[in-house]
């Protein structure tokens, strides 16, 4: 459904000194640079896949998204998506994708989202009973009632969220591109997205490309995760083999019964954090097993637990210790 | 069918949705409609002042035009060049060029919803103005309302074309309106909004004539007035604007938009 090959955008951007004698020759000579936004990219999705794309604040997510779509024309490399190229913007491709992004809005801001809705069944060709019952289901789906004729200024930014979701998807677009479409909303508004993703892409069998900040959106939706860096991409695979490649240990938390020092811990791990009862170690995945066994018949514990680190810990450590 | 990207369903859609978000900034659309007073104003500087002689409309005729002036400014108001560039500034144009439809048209059905709600507080301006100038009442025939009412649709056209063109600078530079500034000093004194065209020294006026300006208040507004006035070449004038106009606006669009695209939308 997309293929990607060799992906590249590069922007040239204009540089200026501070100060009044940097604006003076800025505004006499202008000075520019080419920043690369995204470097040789490629991957395919195949159709009904939902992906999560991943990066820190300006590695080319955005960018790349905005590629697919056929909002920026690439510098170099191709893009195909539902057979189509998207710079052309055919109006046969815009009826099969959309784009949401999180903090741009679509609909009219003073009038009820029904408004914008039957706007967009008109620009889409969608027929009235066609239209009505897609907004039922979705709005069922999206558990929307009333807010659907109340004017979007009055609604709350969960509520106004899925009123943008009900609207991008009225035309049912095959392949969809989330840009941290959750952004800002209330876990609970979060959760009730990311159910609503899931079932439209079990009922539809689109194809969904999401970026967001929200680590539980890409664990609960996307089995795989694109991670971009930098511009060039630095995963595609499952969500736990990055977290394999990230983190090869795995944390180990213990009550005990009583403190125990430092000492007593030596070979059982790296000691993360020891605070009275309470331990944190991190224990390598393949001796997790022997570890814990010796844990249990040295010390009387009162509770054990182990788990993965938080994969936005080891994305965000990734990144500050510069390994990607 | 589709014309130009649009159907019947497109148009009643867009427009009742249009005219229903006019309605909720009546309030402001009320003080607009107001702030068009300027022809009034003129109206009372030239009728004191002894150079009225000159304008070639005295008494009646005077305050039919300087109506009519004002009227046909209220329908053709345009602002698509502020409405563009912030849109463009705050990113709500990329999911209008994500739709099936020229975002142009959007802007087109905008304006004529606001022109809808600013109808009832033009009429009552104008009703006030008969009050207090009961003389200068009169109803134009059917025949010539309608050629009024297309000869104002035609400027709002020009208008319209003129200002996307400025419009359309946006991809390239974030302020071009400022540009719309810069024409509106020329359109204030061409137009006819100050002075009929008949007060400017005949080689004025025929400078005057191959600029759309003239075009925008002063021939509609003759029309309105029932004033003699060469239809032939006015409709040839404004349609000539337009067929110029049209295309340049769709090549620069097309431009603009590859460019928004290379530069990042």
């Amino acid at each position: 459904m997309i293929q990607v090959e060799g992906l590249s955008k590069i922007y040239r951007v204009a540089e200026k000194q501070p100060g009044l004698a940097g604006t003076l020759r800025h505004f006499i000579r202008r000075r520019t640079r080419d920043v690369t936004a995204v470097q040789d990219v490629s991957f395919r999705i195949e159709p009904g896949e939902m992906v999560g794309f991943l990066g820190a604040n300006g590695a080319g997510k955005t960018t790349t998204l905005k590629m697919l779509c056929g909002l920026i024309h690439p510098s170099a490399g191709e893009v195909q998506v539902a057979g189509h190229r998207p710079q052309r913007r055919q109006a046969e491709f815009l009826r099969r994708i959309t784009l949401v992004m999180g903090q741009k809005q679509q609909l009219l801001w003073d009038l009820p989202p029904m408004d914008s809705l039957r706007v967009n069944a008109a620009v889409y060709g969608i027929p009235d009973a066609v239209a009505r019952r897609r907004i039922k289901e979705l709005a069922d789906l999206l558990e929307l009632g009333e807010e659907l004729t109340r004017p979007v200024r009055k609604l709350s930014l969960g509520q106004r969220m899925k009123a943008e979701l009900l609207a991008a998807l009225l035309h049912e677009p095959e392949v969809l591109f989330l840009d941290e479409p959750t952004l800002g909303l209330d876990v609970n508004a979060q959760a009730r997205v990311r159910q609503f993703l899931a079932e439209y892409n079990r009922r539809t069998g689109a194809t969904v490309l999401l970026t967001s900040h929200y680590m539980a959106d890409i664990t609960a939706l996307c089995p795989r995760v694109l991670l971009i860096h930098q511009g060039r991409l630095f995963h595609d695979g499952p969500l736990e083999a990055l977290a394999d490649q990230l983190a090869p240990e795995r944390e180990v938390r213990l009550e005990l019964e009583s403190p125990v020092s430092a000492d007593a811990l030596t070979g059982l791990g790296r000691l993360e954090q020891l605070e009275g009862c309470d331990v944190r170690l991190l224990v390598p995945r393949d001796q997790l097993t022997a570890v814990v066994a010796q844990l249990l018949d040295r010390f009387p514990v009162r509770d054990l637990d182990v788990t993965d680190p938080p994969i936005e810990e080891l994305i965000g450590g990734l990144f500050r210790q510069g390994r990607v | 069918m589709r014309i130009f990207g649009l159907n019947r369903r497109i148009i009643r859609v867009l427009l009742g949705s249009q005219y229903a978000h006019m309605l909720e900034y009546r309030a402001e659309i009320a003080l607009w409609a107001l702030s068009g007073v300027l022809p009034f104003i003129m109206l009372s500087v030239w009728s004191g002042s002894d150079a009225r002689s000159g304008l070639g409309l005295d008494g009646v005729a005077l305050d039919r035009y300087f109506l009519s002036a004002f009227l046909v400014r209220q329908f053709s108001v345009v602002w698509v060049v502020y409405a563009f560039e912030e849109d463009a500034l705050l990113g709500r144009l990329s999911p209008y060029l994500l739709q099936p439809l020229h975002p142009l048209w959007r802007y087109v059905a905008a304006h004529l919803g606001e022109q809808l709600t600013r109808l009832p507080f033009a009429a009552l301006i104008a009703a006030v103005f008969f009050a207090v100038r009961p003389q200068a009442f009169w109803l134009p025939s059917l025949g010539g309302f309608l050629l009024a009412w297309l000869a104002t649709w035609m400027a709002f056209a020009i208008a319209f074309l003129f200002q996307s063109l400025i419009a359309a600078l946006c991809f390239w530079s974030e302020k071009a309106s400022a540009l719309e500034r810069l024409q509106f000093i020329p359109f204030l004194f061409l137009s006819g909004l100050l002075a009929p065209l008949t007060a400017f020294p005949p080689a004025v006026r025929a400078l005057a004539q191959w600029t759309p300006f003239p075009y925008l208040i002063d021939f509609p507004a003759r029309v309105l007035a029932g004033q003699p006035v060469d239809l032939l070449a006015g409709f040839g004038a404004q349609l000539a604007w337009i067929a110029l106009l049209l295309p340049l606006v769709l090549l620069l669009w097309r431009a603009g938009v590859r460019r928004y695209s290379a530069m990042g939308a």
